[in-house]
């Protein structure tokens, strides 16, 4: 027994390796170029004129007077769209774990976001949509009567919120629809048979079955939305004020239209910092989750 | 039968030889551009380039303009050598001429006659002297507005109105309850969105974004008036949602009928007078870029030239592609196969010297247009940079693009005009203290 | 419960859900309706829905415009590649994290998370300077690469996440056989996982057939894939709505194809009734 234990492990230690290995490559070279550039005064259009400037770079990107509306915003937008997507995540799922007629097509209706690109779907949001002139919603409202909203003049983060859960709403539902078939109906069948009403089935018996599921859906998609910018850029450009604007998209300014690498690497780092933190606080709520 | 299928096999044969790389005769120029009309239909022409040189062949990479930016900067920056011919801006000429990342325009055949460029599109595209850029189109701004609309106001266009005019014509001409909004002006946020128009809009009321000292001049009297009028005018005649609205949207309007007044690129003038894309096609007038009295009108100034990165192995052929796509014969060729009107306008004295072009509403009006820029000397008061609606620094998209969202805020009510103005001082001030100019 | 009830639960449900499944669907319808237009038409205020002259110049100009065979191949080549590889990768390091968590695993897992928190746009100057030495720019194999490397943390992880849910009876009961551990992921892992596979493997292609950022920045002409052809449709200064949504129905259709041939994967239930 022990030596295949032992073996086992062994065995699981080279299993995982490529993967680690790769990863290790991946990670350390870009980050100790991108840290060492977060030191220098480097500007692409510049050359030849780089030099050591010590912390000044990451001076310069903390005190940006936007830095801390783009700290709340992105918290903001990662909790908004992650509220939903759970929600409506488990509440699709759950609907579609149903004997529906054509549940293949209905599946594909709502994973179907999911494949158009973000930058395309942020623009038909914009222009086909929300414009409060040309848009489908405004149409719809001076038909109902009543006045059209300017969703991305008076209330961009919620809009860009929405535009995004659209977009990752089919992420949740898939990863959750899938977890909730290995569901035994046994448990289930079971529970009704003893009395127990919906609610009661759905808060003891599937909510704890889908505990990882979810806590992965909520990780996964904490890194992706951390970096969200292409719908900001292609709807708002950060604006109006700095109302859209969010760590990401500060970077994206230094690095990508200042072409200030120094500065854009100072901001990239304050960027892993900050999701390293929000990392830590999310393991902390539900990483017990990852394991039985 | 057996000579079919023989015959079939040979064919395929050929097809699969055919279809083998060439023993390497043809020379390929990858060419990055912009998706706009006039370049898409370069890319549909350029048949006729390769049938004149056969040894040369075409690689088209073709990306919308912030993203072909991106892409193309960070290439020759690194000297990543993935292209043999730029499209760049007016913007880029300046920066990338004085760190020597271009090769200059010269050696270029007789036919491409050089003086035939206008002055100032030519001046914005040389440095130290040499011309750095070929330009393949070039735009200014200007005042498209609605005749039928404006008559039923009571008024006529001057052919060079002062803002105060278009203020009034603007107010006249507003029906909210028709939908018609008196002026569409840019408001999204971005460095070429809203701060294109509001930098050279400054211009006009004296204002200047740096002074001879390069200190940032936002909290000076004329910035002020200049955004507190955009503000007002847009407030009484514009359409909502204006925070949303660059180039695209108020085109889209102006189509639809909804808008008073338009004041935009030159080459808008194409699409608002095309039957098949604008419903007021037939009432659409032009006038100069308004001014303020100070002196220097409100218009812009932009040209989309191809250059070749220094460096390259290939520039002999590149200056073929280059000379054939923004000489007289190519303006020619447009005009053969697609009409005066698809010609790429604005780079050249002798389209605007044939009468044939000169037939067109918006002719003439773009032609005056670009002459009176100066992007030398783009302000009231001196100033240490070239560019009319940019400045042309490294640090100007970053800077630039903030500011415009503190000017979007104030268009949605957010902040105010002096919040917005002060705010602009502290970014700008912040950047040139990084950057090191003074 | 009558058998009339249980009819009437059902159609409520079926009409919940194909309520949700087309309000989640009408954008994408929308994009799809105006690629039937004609520019002018695609702008038009108010929106014409249905009753507008359907054309299809759209399409036929994007074709023209563009070498759509090129970039679909390419978006194949370079989804399904990073995607395969990344699995092969991947799916031992899931199992031996599933199967033999030690003390470490939580944290290894989110170190490998932690690989993804580098905003791409912050390192996109120093992996630009690495290809370029290294010959990979606007190479299909380094976008293979690239793109394995930025979904491998999430296959992990879903791999990771499903083989949890499978009861280790199973792998016991295999175990107990005698049979090799090549085998034991071969012959018994494999199958009873094909739904999270099939959900894992779908879900990152469409990570990597919509990823825009390393696609647009390390290709030119040869290696693009289709979200530079996309890319190419959408401009801040012209009005290309209409061809736009021809090029993006172009790229998701086989998106969709894909999507609804895995169905019956993903359907798949576990049937490790069998086992008990």
């Amino acid at each position: 027994m022990n030596g295949v234990t032992r073996r086992t492990r062994l065995a699981a230690r080279l299993m995982v390796a490529p993967s680690v290995l790769l990863l290790l490559g991946w990670s350390i070279l870009p980050l100790s170029l991108t840290i060492y550039f977060s030191f220098l005064d480097y500007n692409l259009l510049s050359p030849g004129t780089e030099h050591w400037i010590g912390w000044l770079n990451y001076h310069y990107f903390l005190t940006d007077p936007g830095f801390f509306d783009a700290l709340l915003n992105t918290l903001l937008l990662v909790g908004g769209v992650l509220l939903i997507t759970t929600t409506g995540g488990i509440a699709l799922a759950l609907l579609l774990d149903q004997p529906i007629w054509g549940r293949g097509i209905v599946r594909l209706l709502v994973i179907a976001p999911f494949f158009v690109m973000p930058t395309v779907s942020a623009l038909v949001w914009k222009n086909m949509l929300m414009h409060p002139v040309n848009g489908m919603f405004s149409h719809a409202a001076q038909y109902l009567g009543l006045q059209p909203f300017d969703f991305l003049g008076s209330a961009p983060l919620l809009s860009i919120i929405l535009i995004v859960a659209w977009q990752w709403l089919p992420f949740a539902v898939l990863i959750l629809l899938t977890a909730l078939q290995s569901l035994d109906s046994e448990q289930l069948q079971a529970a009704e048979m003893d009395g127990a009403g919906r609610l009661a089935r759905f808060y003891h018996i599937i909510l704890p079955h889908l505990a990882r599921a979810i806590t992965i859906v909520v990780l996964l998609q904490t890194i992706f939305l951390l970096s969200v910018f292409a719908e900001i850029l292609v709807t708002t450009n950060g604006g109006p004020g700095t109302a859209t604007t969010n760590v990401a998209y500060l970077v994206y300014i230094q690095s990508l239209l200042q072409f200030d690498v120094g500065s854009g690497s100072a901001g990239g780092l304050v960027a892993v910092v900050l999701a390293n933190l929000v990392a830590i606080v999310l393991m902390r709520m539900i990483g017990k989750n990852l394991e039985t | 039968m057996r000579f079919r299928r023989t015959s079939f096999a040979l064919g395929a044969l050929c097809v699969m030889l055919g279809a083998l790389p060439a023993a390497s005769v043809a020379e390929t120029l990858t060419i990055a551009t912009v998706n706009n009309g006039d370049m898409i239909r370069m890319q549909r022409l350029a048949g006729d380039f390769t049938a004149k040189n056969p040894g040369i062949e075409l690689k088209w990479v073709i990306l919308e303009e912030n993203v072909l930016r991106q892409r193309v900067t960070t290439d020759i920056a690194t000297k990543g050598g993935q292209y043999d011919i730029l499209t760049i801006g007016t913007y880029e000429v300046p920066i990338w001429g004085k760190n020597g990342w271009l090769v200059p325009m010269d050696d270029l055949p007789a036919s491409y006659d050089a003086g035939d460029l206008l002055p100032p599109i030519r001046s914005s595209l040389t440095v130290n002297g040499k011309l750095y850029a070929s330009p393949f189109y070039g735009e200014s701004s200007m005042v498209m507005y609605r005749t039928d609309l404006l008559k039923k106001a009571g008024l006529s266009m001057p052919a060079a109105p002062t803002w105060d005019f278009v203020a009034k014509a603007a107010r006249a001409m507003t029906d909210r309850t028709n939908g018609i909004h008196g002026i569409c002006l840019r408001g999204k946020a971005g460095w070429g969105e809203n701060m294109a128009l509001l930098t050279a809009t400054a211009n006009s009321f004296g204002a200047r974004w740096f002074d001879m000292k390069w200190r940032p001049q936002f909290d000076s009297p004329a910035w002020k008036q200049a955004l507190e009028f955009y503000l007002g005018l847009m407030k009484d005649a514009g359409p909502p949602g204006a925070t949303s609205n660059g180039f695209n949207e108020n085109l889209a309007l102006f189509q639809q009928g909804r808008c008073g007044m338009w004041i935009d690129a030159t080459v808008a003038a194409g699409f608002v007078t095309d039957p098949n894309a604008s419903k007021v096609h037939g009432q659409v007038g032009f006038a100069l870029a308004p001014d303020a009295g100070k002196g220097k009108r409100s218009n812009w100034l932009w040209a989309w030239s191809l250059a070749i990165p220094a460096g390259s192995q290939k520039v002999n052929s590149a200056r073929k592609f280059i000379a054939w796509s923004t000489s007289r014969s190519y303006q020619e060729l447009v005009a053969a196969k697609e009409g005066w009107n698809s010609v790429p306008p604005g780079t050249r004295k002798s389209l605007y010297a044939n009468p044939s072009y000169m037939k067109l509403p918006f002719a003439a009006i773009t032609l005056q247009s670009i002459n009176s820029v100066d992007p030398d000397h783009p302000t009231v008061d001196p100033v240490p940079y070239v560019g009319v609606q940019f400045v042309a620094i490294p640090e100007f998209q970053g800077v630039a693009t903030t500011i415009g969202q503190q000017f979007a805020a104030a268009l949605s009510g957010s902040i105010s005009a002096g919040q917005a103005l002060s705010n602009a001082q502290a970014i700008a001030e912040r950047t040139i203290r990084k950057a090191g100019y003074h | 419960m009558p058998p009339s009830s249980v009819h009437r639960i059902r159609f409520g449900f079926t009409a919940l859900a194909w309520l949700a499944g087309l309000m989640l669907f009408l954008p994408i319808l929308w994009t799809v309706i105006t690629s039937f237009k004609t520019e002018a038409d695609a702008v038009a205020s108010p929106p014409l829905i249905l009753d507008f002259t359907w054309t299809t110049e759209n399409y036929r100009e994007v074709q023209q415009r563009s070498d759509y065979p090129l970039h679909f191949a390419n978006s194949v080549i370079i989804s399904l590649g990073s995607t395969a590889l990344g699995l092969l990768i991947a799916i031992p390091a899931a199992w031996a994290m599933a199967f033999s968590p030690t003390s470490r695993t939580r944290n290894l897992l989110m170190w490998m998370l932690s690989t993804k928190m580098l905003p791409s746009v912050g390192v996109l100057i120093p992996i630009y300077l690495g290809f370029r030495k290294l010959g990979l720019l606007d190479t299909r194999i380094g976008l293979v690469g690239v793109l394995m490397l930025v979904n491998l943390p999430i296959i992990v992880w879903m791999l990771y996440a499903y083989f949890k849910e499978i009861p280790r009876d199973i792998l016991e009961a295999a175990r107990m056989d005698g049979a090799s551990l090549w085998n034991e992921i071969l012959h018994v892992l494999l199958p009873v996982a094909v739904p999270g596979i099939a959900s894992t493997l779908l879900l990152n292609v469409i990570l990597a057939w919509n990823e825009s950022f390393w696609t647009l920045n390390l290709t030119a002409a040869g290696a693009a894939p289709l979200t530079a052809f996309i890319a190419s449709y959408s401009s801040p200064e012209g009005l290309f709505y209409a061809k736009l949504s021809a090029a993006s129905t172009m790229a998701i259709a086989p998106i969709l194809v894909l999507g609804w041939f895995s169905q019956k994967q993903l359907v798949r239930g576990l049937t490790f009734g069998a086992v008990k």
